[in-house]
């Protein structure tokens, strides 16, 4: 009797609670062959089915790009807005609904350059959101302008003797903000990586800042040496950092680094050569923005909000 | 009895003027709050420079505010030329001077200290400005301001606005006891020594007048059972605001929009939402995006320049049907402009600004009780229809107090709490019903609902598609919103006759001015009426009809328009003001214009002036009847 109470109840709960990856999907990708986003898609969609999530209740927000059409990929629920503007409308989500999981996904264009603002204070404001950033160092979607990250001297489109800067160096701008609590860097042609830093962003409360390398192989096929072939990394070592597995030391030397020490982490942030692979600062104690405003909010009943509003009048009140 | 000869009046209006930081404006709320005690009606506008500290003793130092006080209890615009200034220096008189915001038989009260300045400009400057008041029939007081307020404090900028407000309750035979409760209570977060002070130099000041004032002003009140409240539109703004049920407003600061969310700020918290100060416009209204998205519907009040910046964000808004509102607090413009002035700018912006055709729906207050109650109206809008609804207010009506009915919490609108119920998997996010462009909004959280919500055109489904016979659809279906909304709407009623000779249409904070202007002129036997649009997209029924009884129709607006008379303007190039603008093209009729950018709110006598201007030169409608540029003249 009672063991049969137990095996039906467990299967019901097996059969509620346990999603598989198909529960995730929705249409088929239409990114190039070869593109970066695929893999980044997959990783989500196993980090999500690994905490076993209810689909509705989460929302990918991304921006405008080949990246951004991520969410029409990902059957949860899914907002692809305006260029540069996804961080805004992901605080929004976290401080309406502090209830469902954000995942952010933009471009390097789209978080870098015309969203630049929006990034710098969404690193201060620390909601709590996987943020990941498809870094293929070009505008690919309006076909093959410099973004922010196109390496030195590249010829693009609008840059056709080669560029004229220095590309901006995503990981130390973030370890410049304040309040920063969260900052990666993987790639798409080291998957293994790729899905334990998602789930280490996943993992984190507060703002999970993942940059993504990924290749184009349309407009920057030779990218990244080749889409890693010959691109110099470092791997980032630690117990509670990103396992670097023996496959991944052929790609490239492991380093010692805590994760906890922000000097450390800054000085990691600054070399670009070799690409530093992995954790590079965590700091799980910053509050988030949603906690700290909601923390300080009155949560209301219909009749004392009418009360208070109504002491609020007796202020203007003069006759 | 001893002391000044009362003279009985229906209302006056007053200016105080002082350098900016001398208090002037702390002295015009403390007057404006013990008239408003008294129970006289009231409308006050604020004296704003630009600056936070302007040179001092210059016209553009002018700070303070400007009071009408009345009789009744019912005041609903700024009034005409003011009865009475009292100016701190003569610059600031100089300035309201140079406004022509003075009667021409104003009673100046000034600041004697400059007539034996150490300074000789200031003595030289003072005499000049006070001839030219005497010149233009003023009749002069001289007051020891500076002097008298030095004997209460070491430092008289700490403390003569006090002095001045106490001369004031003489002047306009008010109670001190009153006074002095008022100032308690604007005082109240100062130390006890500044708040005795302050009380002791109003009492001063008090006993100044009634010792020295020949003859006094008493303006009574009419009583009235219902009790009222007197705050400016943004404050009435905030307030509506939580009373409509949003929990989040996302802003970022800018003129004249920004005290709408410090009084939101001030209470929010305590009142179940809170205020978001965004890092620049975009994200301010990205916030607020994200949030409706989410199923709470936001807000988020900005000014001209960053409605400019939100434009992007309204078309994402229009395209996924998210609902939202805005609230423009309208300035100057273009571009900085006039930030601490009136004007009503920015409708045709409101309405088209944003890429691609972007149906959204503007409303425009009137008064500051409609500020109260129109985000109420805003939000349920934006909720059932799934649109962007931006809300009009202006300076003027940011800034102004206005007495009202104190308003009825139990006609506060319930929260709905948010429909988290499931639906069957393969529902549409944008069913559409085909006939008003209705569907049911599916929010995040919602089993069976997931999908993406895009900005890119797309189907029913939800889905991005590129082909034109699903463009179009979606195209209609946005739109045909706007023609189901006006359906609902009321046909606007007419102040005055239903028909005559000359019919004002007007939008937002001018309807005070302009049904006073249409009493006074009807009073003088005057053929003209007027109507007032709250609607501006979409337009309410019946315009048309309601203007094809007046022989002739002119908007009357607070915005640019060329006028006939200017070089070069003809029939062909002539710019209209916005709703002129709007109407021509909405109703066919020869509509015209009395468009000016003044930067502050028209006085019912300037309206009366125009109204006699044009209907000493007939014009009509018709649309068969010679255009106006051609009897004018002009080249064609």
């Amino acid at each position: 009797m009672i063991t049969s109470l137990a095996k039906e109840s467990l299967l019901e709960v097996c059969e509620l609670d346990t999603h598989t990856l198909d529960d995730y999907e929705s249409e088929r990708p239409r990114w190039c062959k070869g593109c970066g986003d695929h893999g980044v898609l997959a990783a989500l969609q196993r980090v999500l089915r690994k905490n076993n999530l209810e689909p509705e209740n989460v929302v990918a927000v991304s921006g405008i790009g080949c990246s951004s059409r991520l969410p029409h990929y990902l059957k949860t629920y899914g907002f692809h807005g305006i260029h540069g503007r996804a961080l805004p409308i992901s605080t929004g989500v976290r401080l309406a609904r502090p209830e469902l999981p954000v995942i952010t996904i933009m471009g390097d264009g789209d978080c870098f350059s015309i969203g630049g603002n929006h990034w710098l204070h969404a690193i201060r404001y620390n909601i709590n959101a996987v943020v990941l950033v498809l870094d293929n160092e070009v505008y690919a979607l309006t076909k093959m302008q410099a973004s922010p990250t196109t390496p030195d001297g590249w010829k693009t489109n609008t840059t056709p003797q080669g560029t004229y800067l220095h590309p901006l160096n995503p990981l130390s701008a973030v370890m410049g903000m304040t309040n920063v609590s969260f900052l990666a860097q993987t790639a798409t042609w080291l998957p293994a990586h790729l899905d334990e830093t998602i789930e280490k962003a996943w993992d984190h409360k507060g703002l999970s800042f993942v940059r993504i390398l990924q290749r184009c192989p349309v407009f920057m096929p030779t990218a990244f040496g080749e889409g890693g072939l010959n691109f110099p990394v470092v791997f980032l070592e630690h117990e509670e950092g990103i396992p670097v597995h023996p496959l991944l030391r052929k790609r490239g030397e492991a380093q010692a680094h805590n994760h906890r020490d922000i000097n450390e982490a800054q000085r990691v942030a600054v070399t670009v050569d070799p690409a530093p692979m992995g954790l590079l600062y965590q700091n799980p104690d910053v509050p988030t923005y949603e906690e700290i405003r909601w923390q300080r909010t009155d949560r209301l009943d219909r009749q004392t909000f009418l009360e208070r509003l109504d002491a609020e009048m007796d202020r203007y009140t003069v006759s | 009895m001893s002391g000044p000869r009362r003279i009985r009046l229906p209302e006056h209006t007053v200016e105080i003027v002082s350098d900016a930081g001398e208090g002037a404006q702390k002295a015009a709320i403390a007057f404006a709050q013990l008239c408003a005690k008294a129970g006289n009606g009231l409308w006050t506008v604020e004296i704003i420079p630009s600056e936070i500290r302007p040179p001092p003793h210059t016209t553009g130092s002018a700070s303070g505010n400007r009071i009408r006080l009345a009789e009744r209890s019912r005041v609903t615009n700024a009034g005409n030329r003011a009865n009475v200034v009292l100016a701190f220096n003569e610059m600031a008189l100089l300035s309201r001077l140079q406004a022509q915001s003075l009667a021409d038989g104003v009673l100046v009260l000034i600041d004697d200290q400059w007539a034996t300045h150490d300074m000789e400009q200031y003595q030289r400057s003072y005499r000049e400005v006070l001839d030219q008041c005497r010149a233009q029939g003023a009749k002069i007081i001289e007051v020891p301001l500076e002097r008298e307020t030095l004997r209460y404090v070491e430092d008289a900028q700490r403390g003569k606005n006090m002095f001045a407000v106490g001369i004031l309750c003489a002047l306009y035979s008010k109670e001190p006891s009153v006074l002095e409760g008022v100032i308690r209570d604007i005082f109240k977060d100062k130390s006890s020594e500044v708040v005795e002070v302050a009380v002791e130099l109003a009492h001063a000041g008090y006993q100044y007048g009634v010792t020295h004032l020949d003859e006094c002003f008493e303006i009574t009140a009419t009583p009235t059972d219902v009790p009222k409240v007197a705050m400016n539109g943004n404050t009435a703004l905030g307030l509506g605001a939580i009373a409509a049920g949003f929990e989040l407003c996302s802003m970022y600061p800018i003129t004249p929009a920004t005290s709408a969310s410090h009084a939101l700020s001030e209470v929010f918290e305590h009142l179940g939402g809170f205020v978001h100060q965004a890092e620049d416009e975009i994200a301010a209204i990205g916030v607020a995006m994200g949030a409706s998205y989410a199923g709470k519907t936001a807000l988020t009040i900005t000014s001209g320049p960053g409605m400019a910046l939100k434009t992007e964000f309204q078309g994402l808004a229009v395209m996924t049907e998210t609902p939202l509102v805005i609230v423009d607090v309208q300035r100057g413009g273009p571009s900085t402009g006039l930030p601490t002035k009136i004007e009503q700018s920015d409708l045709l912006h409101a309405i088209y600004g944003a890429p691609g055709d972007a149906p959204k729906v503007v409303i425009a207050p009137s008064t500051i009780e409609e500020c109260y109650y129109i985000l109420s109206v805003a939000r349920k809008i934006a909720e059932e229809f799934r649109m962007l609804v931006i809300v009009l207010s202006d300076a003027n009506l940011a800034t102004g107090q206005q007495l009202f009915d104190r308003p009825d919490m139990s006609k506060t609108p319930q929260r709905a709490p948010l429909d988290l119920s499931p639906v069957p998997p393969g529902t549409l996010p944008y069913d559409w019903d085909p006939t008003t462009g209705l569907s049911q909004r599916l929010i995040p959280g919602q089993p069976g609902g997931m999908g993406v919500t895009t900005s890119l055109n797309h189907d029913r489904d939800g889905k991005a598609c590129y082909d034109s016979e699903r463009n179009q659809r979606g195209h209609a279906m946005r739109s045909r919103k706007l023609a189901a909304l006006q359906q609902t709407l009321n046909r606007p009623t007419v102040h005055g006759a239903a028909e005559g000779d000359l019919l004002l249409v007007g939008w937002g904070s001018t309807r005070g001015a302009i049904e006073e202007a249409v009493d006074m002129a009807r009073s003088e036997g005057l053929s003209v009426s007027s109507v007032h649009i709250q609607f501006l997209s979409p337009l309410p029924p019946g315009l048309k009809d309601i203007f094809t009884r007046f022989q002739r129709v002119i908007t009357v607006e607070l915005n640019y328009s060329d006028d006939w008379d200017d070089p070069l303007i003809t029939e062909e190039n002539r710019r209209y003001g916005q709703l002129a603008w709007l109407l021509r093209a909405a109703t066919l009729l020869d509509i015209d214009c009395f468009a000016k950018v003044p930067g502050r709110p028209y006085m019912p006598v300037e309206l009366v002036d125009e109204v006699k201007r044009i209907l000493g030169s007939q014009q009509s409608i018709e649309p068969s009847a010679p255009p106006h540029a051609a009897t004018q003249g002009a080249q064609p």
